[in-house]
């Protein structure tokens, strides 16, 4: 006997994803979305480290870049970001760039972020720029944020390659909805 | 059908720590094609869980898991 299903009206989001190729017998890829929200140096570190584990593990991963944490996106030799002075000086202040990621803690003008990244260095542990790269390699999905896009002043000129193209809160939440996991960093 | 025993691809990640060793095979395996094996040195004593639960989670199986001294040898067939 051969039932016939129905497949139920879903949002074109949801539907995107069933046309992929899944084989007999396979799981279908687990989803995870870390909404990236600091720029601290730790937290960057945490984000993409989580995210090229995951993507190796096979796992569909996004990232969502908001406040603070879009400028990991900006482009290294973009030194100063926004059009007003409020958002220059912002820039001034905290340089856009993922090298530039300062520690939450125990910054230290500088110095705080240098001895870690030495450390890192003699300890064989990736930098956060490395990471995205890898991740970025393994296919995770670079989303920012329209709103911290806007507000800051930043134009999509000035942010890396492969950078999809910005979205709103309700995508991002569209998104971790439909994900095995979401993390907010 | 014949199966390969001879190395694809070998990815050295001696002194590399975590993430680096599963990163870095993940990116060698995607220029591979299935039942190819791919050969991994590392130091870093957390690989030998790592790459047995990723190898669960990815379905590459773990043909090989061996210590010589300090390094790790982990020896992966491509699903």
């Amino acid at each position: 006997m051969t039932a016939t299903l129905t497949r139920p009206a879903l949002p074109t989001a949801l539907v995107e994803g069933l046309d992929d190729p899944v084989t007999e017998g396979e799981v279908k890829a687990k989803e995870l979305v870390i909404v990236a929200e600091s720029g601290d140096l730790e937290r960057t570190w945490a984000t993409t480290i989580l995210a090229s584990t995951a993507a190796a593990g096979e796992m569909k991963v996004s990232i969502f870049f908001t406040f603070w944490g879009l400028f990991a996106l900006v482009r290294p030799e973009v030194r100063i970001t926004g059009t007003n002075w409020m958002q220059k000086m912002l820039a001034m202040m905290n340089r856009p760039g993922i090298d530039h990621a300062k520690l939450s803690k125990l910054n230290f003008v500088g110095m705080g972020p240098w001895m870690m990244k030495k450390l890192a260095k003699q300890y064989g542990v990736a930098e956060p720029r490395e990471l995205l790269e890898m991740a970025q390699a393994l296919g995770v999905r670079l989303i920012p944020c329209q709103m911290s896009m806007d507000m800051m002043g930043i134009t999509p000129d000035q942010l890396i390659d492969g950078v999809e193209p910005a979205v709103g809160a309700a995508a991002a939440i569209e998104l971790m909805t439909n994900a095995d996991a979401s993390l907010f960093i | 059908m014949t199966v390969t025993t001879a190395v694809a691809k070998t990815v050295d990640a001696r002194g590399l720590s975590c993430p680096l060793p599963i990163v870095k095979t993940a990116l060698a395996m995607r220029e591979l094609a299935s039942g190819d094996l791919v050969e991994v040195l590392a130091t870093d004593p957390g690989s030998t869980k790592d790459f047995a639960a990723w190898s669960k989670t990815t379905g590459h199986t773990l043909v090989e898991s061996s210590v010589d001294g300090k390094v790790f040898r982990y020896l992966l067939r491509k699903k």
